[in-house]
């Protein structure tokens, strides 16, 4: 048995020993602000050097040509032209492409799983979407070049060997999974409470699902999808691969075109030489592709927040 | 446990069960005869007979974890929504089996509706809350829907107090209106009969009172089924009440009798108090 008031004074002994241990107390918020401080710092000092370099980039091209001219030539020794639309249009039709698979298959499932999939259904499921997830991008890639391109090409004849179909697709099944367990957390953090009210009202499971479920998570469902864009966005492998580096201006998808990250690659695994017109170019691409997608995590963010249900 | 000392007009459980009250007369919404709940292997319900009278409030009392909720969900089959659920005997929803078949249950459930022990108002509008059940099945035009919810949220004695917000979200208002909400959001689709899960149990003195004057109101047009776990509840509210101990009915009787003459023992003793 415990004497009366023995707890209280373990308490206050244990309060006497860790005041003198303070010293960690005091270290660790230290510590821990120091390794929040260096990423922030990496972030502020990656941000400073594409900002310093793409101004350097307008000194010798200009605006009006980087963003409104279509031609992208920059190895030409006549005449080079650096338009940054190919590009623009290039990761666009590819996005694009890959969302058509990535929001309708990955909703369904998220749907699937969070409202009709039986227990045991969802155990076996969801770990096989998650290993969907943890493929390398690199194998994505080879994947689209080298079995959907030729298949594909059976069916449409006028496919390019590299085209933004392919790798778009394939992008799209890359993404499923995010848009699907993001959803899938939306859908299944709305309240029980609330399906058992509409079904008891004699709601259908699909009319519960569609007016009931999916209008209170909607927040973050399309938070989903602009995170699923935003990785579609900043994807590089897979349209290094299967894309190609013809620098089209084009919506024909059949073709060969070149997203902003493929060239990045292909002007970085060449040799520019520092300080040159196609070297700080680098930089303006990059620079444009990180306001791309930090908009699209920007937007993510606030949907989530704006159109957050209250339950 | 003590076998109670019969009383002389004491008649044997079953058949006290089995007939619905000789003096009231009234038709039956309801009829249970001999079902059999089980949770996988728990037995939840065991051969419960129970009859539930027309414009009357029936009350279902018990301890904690006997079946009185699970009773409840059976008789608009919400109950199957626990994967393990097997069900044996027959409910008589107005002389038809709801378990048959060719019975649908959401026709079951727009007729029998349901308000839960806590709130639960879709995260929309008051009107919309209300206009929900409505629309589902069917019904667009808006003057008809502004006629059906304000009549409701009058029916639920909530219209006063939320005339001028209805395009408010319904989380903005307290506990207790919530409640109200989710009675007028289940008698916009004008029920046969409520079903209610201790309504009460999350609200406050003030907004107990209401709900319970509402209730009081509400069974001149509808038959009541409310499982409380507050005693003088029962014993204020309802016509009717049945006592639930580990899945059975011991007793079923006039709320009066009941309260001032149980025949069993154990009825006896949990209404004064001495378990449960
Ligand atoms: N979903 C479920 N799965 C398995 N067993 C359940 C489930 N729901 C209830 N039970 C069991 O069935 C029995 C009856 O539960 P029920 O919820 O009907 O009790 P109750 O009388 O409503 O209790 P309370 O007064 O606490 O609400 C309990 O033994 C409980 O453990
Ligand atoms: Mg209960």
């Amino acid at each position: 048995m415990l004497k009366a008031g023995s707890v209280k004074e373990m308490i206050q002994q244990k309060k006497k020993a860790t005041s003198s241990t303070s010293v960690i107390e005091k270290a660790v918020p230290v510590l821990l602000f120091t390794a929040a401080f260096i990423s922030v710092l990496t972030t502020i000092g990656i941000v400073f050097t594409l900002i310093i370099e793409t101004i350097l980039f307008f000194r010798q091209v200009s605006i009006a040509e980087f963003f409104s001219g279509t031609v992208l030539r920059p190895l030409s020794r006549v005449e080079p032209q650096y338009s940054i639309l190919p590009l623009i249009m290039g990761t666009m039709m590819t996005t694009i492409i890959a969302m058509l698979v990535a929001i309708p298959v990955g909703l369904t499932t998220a749907v699937y799983l969070s409202e009709y999939a039986s227990t045991g259904a969802r155990k076996v499921l969801k770990p096989m979407i998650e290993v969907l997830a943890g493929i390398p991008t690199i194998v994505y890639g080879f994947f689209a070049f080298t079995f959907v391109t030729p298949v594909l090409r059976e069916v449409i004849p006028g496919l390019a060997s590299t085209n933004a179909l392919s790798p778009g697709l394939v992008m799209g099944i890359m993404i499923i999974p995010m848009v699907a367990s993001l959803s899938e957390d939306a859908m299944s953090s709305v309240p029980n409470a609330m399906r058992e009210g509409a079904l008891a009202m004699g709601c259908t499971k699909f009319e519960v699902t569609f007016r009931v479920v999916i209008p209170a998570a909607i927040s973050g469902i399309i938070a989903s999808f602009v995170l699923g864009i935003s990785r579609a966005i900043g994807e590089t492998m897979i349209v290094t691969i299967a894309s190609g580096s013809t620098k089209n201006f084009t919506f024909d998808v059949t073709q060969s075109m070149q997203t902003m990250t493929a060239y990045i690659v292909e002007v970085t695994s060449g040799d520019a030489a520092a300080g040159t017109t196609i070297y700080y170019s680098l930089y303006a691409v990059a620079m444009t592709l990180f306001v791309f997608t930090l908009t699209m995590n920007m937007l993510a963010r606030y949907i989530s927040r704006r159109f957050r249900e209250v339950y | 446990m003590t076998p109670a000392t019969p009383k002389p007009e004491t008649i044997t459980r079953k058949q006290s069960i089995i007939q619905p009250e000789p003096d009231t007369g009234k038709p039956l919404v309801f009829n249970t005869k001999g079902l059999n709940l089980y949770y996988g292997k728990t037995h939840a319900l065991k051969d419960i007979h129970l009859p539930i009278a027309e414009n009357e409030v029936t009350a279902i009392i018990g301890p904690s974890g006997c079946g009185k909720s699970t009773y409840l969900k059976a008789l608009n089959r919400m109950v199957e929504m626990v994967e393990s659920v097997k069900i044996t005997g027959e409910v008589l929803y107005r002389d038809s089996n709801i378990f048959d078949r060719s019975f649908k249950v959401e026709e079951l459930r727009t007729r029998v509706g349901m308000v839960f022990q806590k709130p639960n108002p879709f995260p929309k509008t008051i009107f919309d809350n209300v206009a929900y059940g409505p629309r589902i099945h069917g019904i667009r035009d808006k003057k008809t829907l502004k006629q059906i919810v304000e009549k409701s949220l009058r029916g639920a004695a909530i219209w006063d107090e939320v005339k001028d917000r209805l395009d408010e979200n319904a989380y903005s208002l307290s506990g207790g209106q919530q409640q109200r909400i989710c009675i007028a959001r289940c008698l916009a689709i004008e029920p046969d009969v409520i079903l209610m899960d201790e309504p009460t149990s999350a609200l406050d003195p003030k907004s107990t009172m209401k709900v319970e004057e509402l209730v009081q109101d509400l069974k001149e047009k509808y038959s009541i089924v409310i499982v409380t776990h507050n005693m003088q509840q029962a014993a204020r509210i309802s016509d009717k009440t049945a006592f639930f101990l580990n899945g059975e009915v011991v007793e079923y009787d006039a709320t009066d009798t009941i309260f001032s003459n149980p025949s069993d023992k154990r009825t006896e003793d949990y209404i004064s108090g001495r378990f449960g």
